[in-house]
């Protein structure tokens, strides 16, 4: 007898109860999960954006407003233009570095994991810290450009789209490494092997093998990198400046300063809408259990 | 040789983007050793009055006590209602199930943004702003995905016959849990707890919105002194803060490479 555990329940002479809990039970066990995020989340967003239509009274003035005003058009396009270089970046430079990782023999490839993962598990706030230490006008950047003769005064760098664009692409990157990383290290040699044998040249073998196989972890590594560059807070908020207002800061700015609620969620509703579009379109790429592990 | 060349390019190349990624992380121990109150790299001298001046500071430790606080309840909270609703989605008989997954990842996928401000709605008016209740249900609905993701994994791996052996032997379901699942288990709920207690104190978008004038977290406090008072003092909590990560997280890949598991991402 060699019955494998299967998800399913395997049927045959044992009772199915013993392998799963019951209805009843289960729901007992999902119940305080199911309160939790009913009251710490679905409650609170839904009241924001209840708020967007109904208060003071039903009208969809507030979304009306938002395709009316040029500015807030503006950054909505911003926001994606930010998101779409910034995921372009993490995918032209993350990519090689997670060829190497999943390639390159023992100790060197523990070496690169560790300059991915060290990374990954600093806060964002702190790095968004550092990377004001770097680009400030008497900072680590220009106090090298000055020192090798390349500038004569301090560059203007932070508070720019070039500064968000760097420290986000930074923080992000690794998200975009980890999954093109574990697709290409499930991607047998023997393949490559195969093509290089049959004539292909190491250019053809990975045109032609290797990238097409990696594909799905790139699609992962870009739906994730574009989705959270478009809700991005605190590193555009320290390292922008007012000529780089993103959605999520702008969002922020409508609550904490104008007080203006029903406009707020408007602008919410708008960068969830964008958000949950992307992830149905994408959806199976982010497959429950499946490299969705955020550190 | 021209593959020679290819190949000393490409590692070149890999070079250089490892370190723009590892540069932040890094810049900020010496900047929190140099004597210069002042952006200087590298830094004259070497000391640590910096890390004093954080660690004799009022205001940072009451926030750090505070973020600490929060972030150990959260841990407690997100990892016993994570374990349970694991079980139950993995094992369980449940209606919807499918939903019921979609729904817990759903933290992980709104923007942090739209859940801190649409907290802030509710929390402002109950007086929950700054308390230390209102932060424990925000981070623990933060938490809680981690935790259900690392738990179900175990409970994939985990072989079924050795619970339906003791149930066999007469064992009660919640004794077959408590003695043969749980321990089996226990590396990835351990792993979920780590997750859980830094997505606690590392949070910082939703914090910056709930926090009052007197709840603070170490977090908040930190975007306030960057945006409006930048000491190097900011540069000795980020030190710290990298540190506590750092240890918590390696002990996990740690643990992960010992139990057979090595394998990253």
């Amino acid at each position: 007898m060699h019955a494998k555990p299967s998800a399913e329940g395997s049927l045959g002479s044992r009772p199915t109860s013993a392998r799963e809990y019951g209805p009843v039970l289960s729901l007992l066990l999902v119940s305080p999960l199911v309160l939790l995020l009913v009251g710490g989340f679905l409650y609170p967003v839904g009241k924001l954006f209840w708020g967007s239509i109904f208060v003071p009274e039903a009208t969809f003035a507030n979304y009306a407003r938002i395709l009316q005003e040029p500015l807030f058009l503006l950054v909505l396009w911003r926001t994606f233009e930010i998101a779409f270089v910034v995921t372009a970046l993490a995918l032209l430079l993350g990519y090689p570095v997670a060829l190497a990782m999943a390639r390159v023999p023992g100790r060197a490839a523990i070496l690169i994991a560790a300059c991915v993962l060290i990374p990954l598990w600093t806060s964002v706030l702190v790095r968004s810290y550092a990377w004001i230490m770097l680009l400030q006008r008497n900072g680590v950047v220009n106090n090298a450009l000055i020192e090798t003769g390349l500038t004569e005064t301090p560059l203007r760098l932070l508070y720019t789209q070039g500064a968000v664009i760097a420290a986000m692409t930074q923080v992000l990157l690794p998200f975009m490494i980890l999954p093109i990383y574990s697709v290409v290290r499930n991607i047998p040699d023997d393949l490559v092997r195969a093509a290089r044998n049959l004539g292909a040249g190491s250019l053809q073998a990975f045109v032609r093998v290797t990238l097409p196989l990696s594909l799905p972890g790139v699609t992962a590594g870009v739906l994730i990198t574009f989705i959270l560059s478009l809700g991005f807070y605190i590193t555009p908020a320290l390292v922008g400046g007012p000529s780089t207002l993103m959605m999520a800061t702008l969002i922020g700015q409508q609550t904490t300063e104008l007080l203006d609620w029903p406009f707020a969620g408007a602008l919410a509703a708008v960068l969830l809408a964008a958000t949950l579009f992307l992830v149905v379109v994408f959806r199976r790429t982010l497959a429950f259990n499946k490299g969705f592990k955020l550190g | 040789m021209v593959n020679s060349a290819a190949a000393f390019l490409a590692a070149l190349a890999i070079g250089l983007v490892l370190f723009f990624l590892l540069l932040p992380t890094l810049i900020v121990i010496p900047m929190s050793v140099g004597t210069s109150p002042y952006i200087e790299f590298p830094p004259r001298g070497l000391t640590f009055k910096w890390y004093e001046a954080y660690f004799s500071d009022p205001d940072w430790m009451a926030a750090t006590w505070f973020s600490v606080r929060i972030a150990v309840a959260t841990t407690m909270s997100a990892t016993v209602i994570g374990t349970l609703a694991a079980v139950a989605l993995v094992r369980g008989r449940l209606p919807g199930k499918e939903i019921l997954q979609a729904f817990t990842l759903a933290p992980l996928i709104v923007p942090h943004i739209v859940i801190a401000v649409a907290l802030y709605l509710v929390f402002a008016p109950l007086g929950l702003t700054g308390s230390f209740y209102g932060f424990v249900i925000a981070h623990s609905m933060l938490a809680v995905p981690y935790v259900v993701i690392t738990v179900s994994a175990a409970l994939q791996r985990f072989d079924q016959n050795l619970e339906l052996a003791a149930l066999n032997c007469g064992a009660t379901r919640l004794q077959a849990f408590l003695h043969v699942v749980l321990p089996n288990i226990r590396p990835g709920v351990a792993a979920g707890a780590v997750f859980a207690f830094l997505a606690s104190f590392d949070e910082a978008t939703v914090a910056f919105f709930i926090s009052g004038i007197e709840g603070k977290t170490i977090t908040r406090k930190m975007f306030e002194d960057i945006d409006f008072n930048l000491t190097p003092v900011i540069a000795a909590v980020s030190t710290v803060l990298t540190l506590v990560s750092l240890v918590l997280m390696s002990t996990i890949e740690i643990a992960r490479q010992r139990s057979g598991n090595g394998r990253l991402g």
